[in-house]
């Protein structure tokens, strides 16, 4: 687990790890295209939503099939916020951040009680069903949805900043500060709990952990980078609207989870480039061989299904772990 | 016979026998003492297939004990009774007898052993479409013997059939199990807590302690053995 | 009080149908204690064998009972090549079932990229045996046709017939026992993986009956993406879970409950809340009853 090598890791070295990472970024961000750029800023993206189902499943033992609806929160209310009060984009953020918490605090509560198979219906009804009311309710858009605008680049950065170079920028700041929050909170008291509580409940109680309580906890903490996630997807694709949120994207981050190794924050990386990258490769990959149209649209599934499913039986832990247990025997 | 030779068995990085080497004859009734944690459900365990052996073997006549599955010893004529009630609470008394006969695709000798059973523990019969979770303690341990019974074994395992029952079933769960051995030419082997109840009807003793054998000897003579008295009958 | 009767029997038709998906999922459930989504993949593909061999034959008689063991023996080779090694590795540590989620979820992506290569955009069609067009009850068209009446029928049958296997045949009794507990039943001599393999073949057939009446209840055609499945796994899912997970009684109760009060939204309600009624569907029951509808509380994991 990621207690146990965190404690040869200081907060200083990690803190240079983080820079190093924003350095990366920085530099990169000025050699790529519009194209990659945009690209990037998904993988950020996904970084902090598969985080938020690491923390909750890895860490609390909780599973959530519906964690593209808490997205859905995160960008309605962002969306929302900018609209009524033109609030600058940082605050639309945070109201993101802290909407989509308090429905996971309410959702939680439900989930303190539920278990297995009953969690994972309720989660993923609660995927299907949610994005489907927008429709309901004008001030949500409809089926076109509400637009979501981060604005220019400020001018100070120049002439020839674009715009997605901005939306990169915007979202690693935002994965790297909250990556840096997850990683405190896993550190504290509260992750400590979760952990005992994820390998024996009994146990965890009688040394004095609130079960109920701790989940929730864990329950609204996820939620609420959740939100961040899907604030910063609706910043970049300019828009929020049901479609964006289809079941199909809760499966998509629950997958980057187990791709990424589901106990361990640490690989958080390689499930979100994943995500981002397999349907490129697809592409390029059917393009080569046959340029079908259909071979292109089903190569994206077969291949993360397929990878899934190796996954799933040659290192259920994690490539991380997979590798770290390899060179520790 | 049993023959039980260096037998080894790990949990894990626990190992919890170390070179157990046991020989029982065909119709002995073989009790199995020893402290909590001294190796005697995992003894029975491996008997019966559930866990895997480390080092070492066990036949049963001519047959291979280690290596094979449960579904298949039990084929072999080597039933288990494990651990606390080993009933299914969710099915009816009558199902969990007919349970143990499944395998034999018969239903007319599954009928007939049904009636054998009941005819043994008359309880059970008032019982019969009752739910199994409707028993009492004494009775879930009658049933569960009743069960293995069904498959007509030969090599019969009871592990602690005395735990959590009062001292007057205790007896009788005893005197079933004497009476069952010498009716039918069983062979058993008895895991007991109960030091003086089972060494009382067994033919032999075996006593276990940390994973290895302290002492074997008729049960008689063990009974009588002052180290065993002052270890495990407490007197 | 016409409409709402014409709106209870549309209720009662889609809701059978998810009760028979939902058993599906019960079934593996309880004989493996994974939640398997594979079982929309299983659903969908043996739809397809089911038209393809209507197109064969013509007979809608032949292509059901064929599509049901097709259904049956890929859910089965599912559970025999990828989730018995699966578990076997992890020990069936009971509490650990989001890897097992996943990797159905995994066979299922896999199961649909592949019928989309065989098929590509191709449809399969399924016409059904019966007219759709309702009986005329005091000159007015209800909503129950020849067709629902089949449904209903086939449904029936179904169920009358797991449940007899279940309650008075020695597989029934393997069947129970081993979900309940595996252990003393290998200990009886049960062959356990073989019943569990079994349990998966029945609800392989299940979810094959489930899909070819979806279709046919439905738009009458089939493609790979078609939303109609991914409308009968989330439901499915959510009756099961509704009905308590355990229990085929509590399958079939969790289906209707669902089917009628969702036909009941869609009806006074419209379209875009219905799927945020089963979330609250489910939320209610679930807090009424933590357990399900049927389930016993403290249910056993066994
Ligand atoms: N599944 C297991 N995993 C790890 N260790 C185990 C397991 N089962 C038993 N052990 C260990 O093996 C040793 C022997 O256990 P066993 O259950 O055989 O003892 P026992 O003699 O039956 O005790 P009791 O009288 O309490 O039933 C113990 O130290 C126990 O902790
Ligand atoms: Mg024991």
């Amino acid at each position: 687990m990621g207690a146990v090598h965190s404690r040869h890791i200081t907060n200083k070295h990690r803190f240079v790890g983080f820079a190093l990472i924003g350095l990366v970024v920085y530099i990169l961000s000025n050699i790529v295209d519009e194209w990659r750029a945009y690209q990037g800023a998904t993988v950020a993206v996904f970084v902090v939503a598969i985080a938020s189902i690491i923390l909750l499943t890895g860490y609390s033992g909780q599973i959530s099939l519906g964690h593209g609806a808490l997205l859905a929160i995160g960008a309605y209310t962002a969306a929302l916020t900018q609209i009524y009060f033109s609030a600058p984009i940082w605050i639309c953020f945070a109201t993101a951040v802290l909407m989509t918490a308090l429905v996971g605090a309410i959702l939680g509560m439900a989930a303190a009680r539920l278990s297995g198979p009953y969690l994972a219906g309720t989660t993923l009804a609660f995927a299907v069903g949610l994005p489907s009311i927008a429709n309901q309710f004008s001030i949500l858009g409809g089926e076109q949805g509400i637009s979501f605008d981060a604005g220019w680049p400020p001018l100070s950065l120049g002439e020839t900043f674009t715009q997605y170079k901005w939306f990169l920028w915007i979202a690693t700041l935002a994965a790297l500060i909250s990556m840096w929050w997850v990683q405190n909170i896993l550190r504290s008291r509260y992750g400590r709990g979760w952990r005992a509580l994820k390998s024996n409940e009994v146990a965890a109680e009688l040394s004095g952990i609130t079960i109920g309580r701790s989940k929730v906890l864990a329950f609204t903490v996820s939620a609420g980078i959740a939100g961040l996630a899907g604030a910063l997807l609706a910043m970049t694709v300019n828009n929020v609207s049901p479609s964006a949120f289809p079941l199909a994207l809760s499966f998509s981050i629950a997958t980057g989870a187990v791709l990424s190794g589901v106990s361990t924050l640490g690989g958080v990386m390689i499930g979100s480039v994943a995500l981002v990258a397999i349907p490129l490769i697809a592409s390029s990959i059917s393009d080569r061989w046959s340029g079908s149209e259909n071979l292109e649209l089903l190569l994206p599934e077969f291949i993360v299904s397929a990878l899934l499913v190796l996954t799933v039986f040659l290192a259920p832990k994690g490539p991380i772990e997979k590798f770290r247990s390899r060179h520790s025997k | 016979m049993l023959r039980i030779k260096n037998l080894v068995v790990d949990h894990g990085a626990i190992r919890a026998l170390h070179g157990v080497s046991i020989s029982i004859e065909k119709g002995q009734l073989a009790a199995v003492i020893g402290a909590n944690g001294a190796g005697k459900t995992t003894l029975l365990r491996t008997l019966s297939g559930l866990n895997k052996a480390t080092d070492g073997s066990a036949t049963w006549g001519d047959l291979n004990i280690l290596h094979s599955k449960p579904e298949s010893l039990v084929r072999h004529g080597i039933s288990h009774v494990s651990e606390g009630k080993s009933v299914i609470p969710e099915l009816t008394v009558s199902e969990n007898l007919e349970l143990g006969a499944l395998w034999r695709r018969n239903r007319k000798e599954s009928a007939q052993s049904k009636k054998e059973v009941v005819d043994l523990f008359p309880r059970l019969g008032e019982r019969l479409s009752q739910r199994a979770d409707s028993l009492s303690g004494g009775e879930r341990q009658m049933l569960a013997i009743g069960r293995s019974m069904m498959a007509k074994p030969q090599l019969l395992l009871l592990d602690e059939p005395s735990l959590g029952l009062a001292p007057l079933v205790v007896e009788q769960i005893f005197q079933s199990i004497r009476d069952l051995t010498t009716s039918l030419g069983l062979t058993v082997l008895l895991v007991e807590q109960n030091a003086m109840g089972a060494l009382k009807i067994a033919d032999i003793g075996i006593v276990l302690n940390l994973g290895s054998i302290a002492a074997t000897g008729s049960a008689a003579a063990l009974r009588d053995d002052p180290a065993v008295r002052a270890a495990y009958l407490g007197f | 009080m016409f409409e709402f009767f014409n709106t209870l029997l549309i209720g009662i038709t889609a809701g059978s149908i998810y009760s028979l998906m939902a058993i599906a999922i019960v079934l593996v459930w309880r004989s493996t204690r994974v939640v398997n989504f594979a079982a929309g993949g299983i659903a969908l593909a043996s739809t397809f064998v089911g038209t393809t061999i209507l197109e064969i034959t013509g007979s809608f008689w032949i292509a059901l009972p064929i599509a049901m063991l097709a259904g049956a023996a890929l859910s089965a080779f599912i559970e025999f090549f990828f989730l018995r090694p699966l578990l076997k590795r992890s020990g069936e540590k009971t509490q650990e079932i989001f890897l097992p989620i996943i990797a159905t979820l995994g066979i299922l992506g896999i199961i649909k990229s592949v019928l989309q290569f065989v098929y590509g955009d191709r449809i399969g069609v399924l016409t059904p045996p019966l007219s759709d067009r309702g009986f005329i009850v005091s000159g007015e068209s209800i909503a129950l046709s020849p067709l629902r009446l089949m449904i209903l029928g086939i449904v029936l049958l179904l169920m009358i017939v797991l449940t007899l296997v279940f309650q008075r045949t020695n597989l029934g009794l393997s069947l129970r026992a081993a979900s309940f507990s595996p252990e003393i039943s290998r200990l009886s001599g049960i062959r356990v993986d073989l019943i569990r393999t079994l349990g998966w073949a029945i609800s392989g057939a299940a979810g094959a009956t489930a899909g070819i009446l979806q279709t046919t209840n439905g738009s009458g055609s089939v493609s790979p993406e078609a939303f109609e499945f991914s409308l009968l796994l989330v439901f499915g899912f959510v009756a099961a879970v509704i009905g308590g997970i355990e229990s085929l009684v509590g399958a079939v109760a969790g289906g209707l409950t669902l089917g009628v009060i969702l036909a009941i939204i869609l009806m006074y309600f419209g379209s875009s809340l219905v799927f945020f009624a089963a979330f609250v569907i489910l939320i209610l029951v679930l807090f009424l009853r933590p357990n399900g509808i049927v389930g016993v509380k403290g249910g056993r994991r066994a």
